[in-house]
């Protein structure tokens, strides 16, 4: 079963062409990697996909639900973690999932999403302080949490452990295995390589707007005579 | 040496950008204008003729001198009479030719003066605004009284009939007044106090909406780009609500916040209110007290103004990448909000050229500023336009806000979209 099913999309600002036509679908449960050099199109797919950007033309379908024709559908669905995301300075972790949590669930469930996203930010006691007093790592987790706890069908995750410490970055990693083994089906992009062979089951190369390669990892190394990611990239992208 | 040039001129590059020179600029030109605008006001006020009816029952010599010292001047005189039955007739020609006064002259005038006694005559005074300088349209009579004084000592010295108070002979007028404002009659004032009163009054709305718009405008401006910059706006926009939700939602609170700024200076402000008031209890002035129903007219324009000011502010703070850039994204909100508070200050819109009138009116900050002026000069249809064309401006405000929040803009910023040249790709649905 397709989870998204990308067709000829393109998208354009002004002149400049940010996607160039691409086509890709992602099974569900998946744990899918868009990956390539800065600017090639991967944050603007996501954020498309995320229904923050419009679509020039073509058609993004998650789960049946098209973003060009059911926005507010698609967005019952997705989860998506933007690239250095923030949450509100001046909320307590506490009470930033409870705001996110009010527009997901009502009563007794909305308390138990509430619980369930402190369990998984592993904030203990510091989840009653304010987002402000917290590290760069402390709020990646929170904002995870934050992805994670409304039980989305599908999670878009940008650079997702961009600028954390080692042992953080380790912990997010694994939280989101666990995600793609409850269910849910994840699209993310990153420039870690050695995190997107840990964890993608498959994985497109975009290049200036186009999707150059797509497979597993180990098909595309094995397509590339390489032993790790990062060269098929550079293989890829140099040309 | 060369470290501190290299710092200097980082700083120089750093704070002299359009976004500070532009505000100076605009601000020196704005008070060039005004002060254009003032002294040529306050220059015609002073050199224009006077314009008067009279009912003059006198038929001896000292009140002749009115019409000597009138001579010089073209055509002066709208009404002539010289029948005490003629007072009303001469009032409403007054009214309708928009002359300054009418001044009535009793039969016993110039034997009152060659008693040696002082002569009092009446002035009914024709307020044409309640602006700083609308008391001021009245000066050439008060001019022309004190040269017909100067003129009735001399004549006093030069026949030979000084009386023994020497006071009389240098001042040998006095007046009472009655000045018309609008449709109020205020016996026993003259234009300068009820000039002076209305400032007193009228001037501290346009200073509480202009300081409540300027604030907000800044806090909210200020948000969404601190919104931006944190990256919690994308988060919010990927939430499964509508659009028009978040834009309500946002709009709902910063009202409130914009309400509650404003109440606690409309607090304040009553306090001075019931301080003038108290001042003025027991005279004519008490009068020009707005009623309830005028001070809830002014309360809801105040609350559409500030509806207002959030609608375009979330319109600006759209275009703000970051909190800098928002911070100066600030200023033409505060533009709007100076421009009418200085010219609602200093003159009234009924007495401006039809240009300045169409430019005041389009800023929705000018209607609540004006109300109170307004409604004591009985004018209140520009009031019921003034509330119609701010329920509009909201209307509008809220649905551009709403195609902004659907569009590429949002995110990637005014440069990014422009660039594709239409402007249909900006506001395209979603």
């Amino acid at each position: 079963m397709d989870a998204l099913v990308v067709r000829d999309f393109h998208k354009s600002y002004g002149k400049h062409v940010g996607v160039d036509g691409i086509s890709f679908n992602v099974k569900h449960g998946e744990i899918f990697g868009l990956i390539g050099p800065n600017g090639a199109g991967k944050t603007t797919t996501l954020r498309v996909l995320s229904t923050l950007l419009t679509v020039t033309s073509g058609d993004l379908v998650v789960y049946g639900k098209s973003v060009v024709k059911e926005p507010n559908e698609v967005r019952r669905i997705i989860s998506y973690l933007p690239e250095d995301a923030g949450a509100y300075k001046n909320l307590t972790g506490r009470q930033y999932l409870d705001f996110i949590a009010s527009f997901f669930a009502n009563g007794e469930d909305r308390r138990k999403m509430v619980v369930r996203g402190i369990e998984i930010s592993g904030l203990n006691e510091r989840i009653d302080s304010k987002v402000d007093t917290y590290s760069k790592g402390m709020t990646r987790r929170l904002l995870i949490s934050r992805a994670i706890m409304t039980n989305p069908r599908f999670a878009i995750l940008d650079e997702v452990t961009s600028g954390l410490d080692v042992v953080n970055a380790s912990e997010i990693r694994q939280i989101i295995k666990e995600m793609a083994r409850s269910g849910v089906t994840i699209l993310l992009s990153s420039h870690n390589m050695f995190e997107v062979e840990h964890l993608c089951d498959r994985v497109a190369l975009i290049n200036k707007g186009k999707i150059v390669a797509e497979g597993t990892p180990s098909d595309l190394k094995r397509r590339y005579n390489t032993t790790n990611l990062e060269d098929v990239f550079t293989k890829v992208v140099k040309g | 040496m060369s470290h501190i040039l290299s710092l200097i001129k980082k700083e120089l590059r750093e704070l002299l950008t359009p976004a500070t020179i532009l505000p100076i600029v605009i601000v020196a030109l704005l008070f060039a204008s005004l002060g254009g605008l003032t002294g040529g006001a306050v220059e015609d006020a002073l050199t224009a003729p006077p314009k008067i009816a009279m009912v003059n029952m006198d038929d001896g010599d000292f009140s002749q001198i009115y019409l000597d010292v009138l001579a010089d001047f073209d055509d002066p005189l709208v009404f002539y009479s010289s029948e005490e039955s003629d007072i009303e007739a001469a009032l409403a020609e007054m009214k309708a030719e928009g002359a300054m006064a009418t001044i009535v002259i009793g039969s016993d005038y110039s034997s009152t003066i060659e008693n040696g006694s002082r002569a009092n005559i009446t002035i009914y005074w024709n307020m044409v605004g309640a602006g700083m300088f609308s008391s001021m349209s009245t000066a050439p009579v008060d001019m022309m009284i004190i040269n017909v004084s100067t003129q009735t000592t001399h004549k006093l010295i030069e026949s030979g009939m000084p009386g023994e108070d020497s006071g009389i002979i240098t001042s040998p007028i006095s007046y009472e007044s009655t000045t018309f404002l609008g449709d109020k009659e205020l016996v026993g004032v003259g234009p300068a106090e009820v000039s002076a009163f209305l400032q007193g009054q009228s001037f501290m709305m346009p200073l509480l909406i202009m300081i409540v718009i300027v604030m907000l405008g800044g806090i909210i401006i200020s948000s969404m780009g601190q919104e931006k910059e944190n990256k919690t706006l994308e988060t919010l926009l990927t939430l499964p609500v509508s659009r028009t939700t978040i834009v309500s939602g946002k709009l709902i609170g910063s009202a409130i916040v914009g309400l509650i700024f404003a109440g606690v200076y409309m607090l304040g402000m009553n306090y001075y209110m019931e301080g003038l008031m108290s001042m003025a209890q027991d005279m004519e002035l008490a009068e020009l007290k707005l009623g309830i129903t005028e001070t809830a007219i002014v309360g809801l324009m105040v609350a559409l103004a500030i509806l207002c000011a959030l609608g375009l502010c979330m319109i600006l703070g759209a275009f703000a990448k970051n909190y800098k850039a928002a911070q100066s994204l600030t200023i033409p909100i505060s533009f709007l909000a100076v421009i009418p508070f200085f010219v609602v200050m200093f003159t009234d819109f009924v007495n401006l050229p039809l240009m300045a009138q169409v430019v005041l009116f389009i800023i929705p900050f000018t209607h609540p500023m004006m109300a109170m002026n307004n409604m004591i000069m009985g004018n209140y249809e520009l009031v019921y336009y003034g509330i119609a064309y701010l329920v509009a401006f909201n209307l509008a405000t809220v649905m551009v806000t709403v195609r902004l929040y659907k569009s590429d803009i949002l995110l990637t910023g005014l440069a990014t979209t422009l660039s594709g040249g239409p402007l249909g790709r900006l506001m395209r649905k979603r």
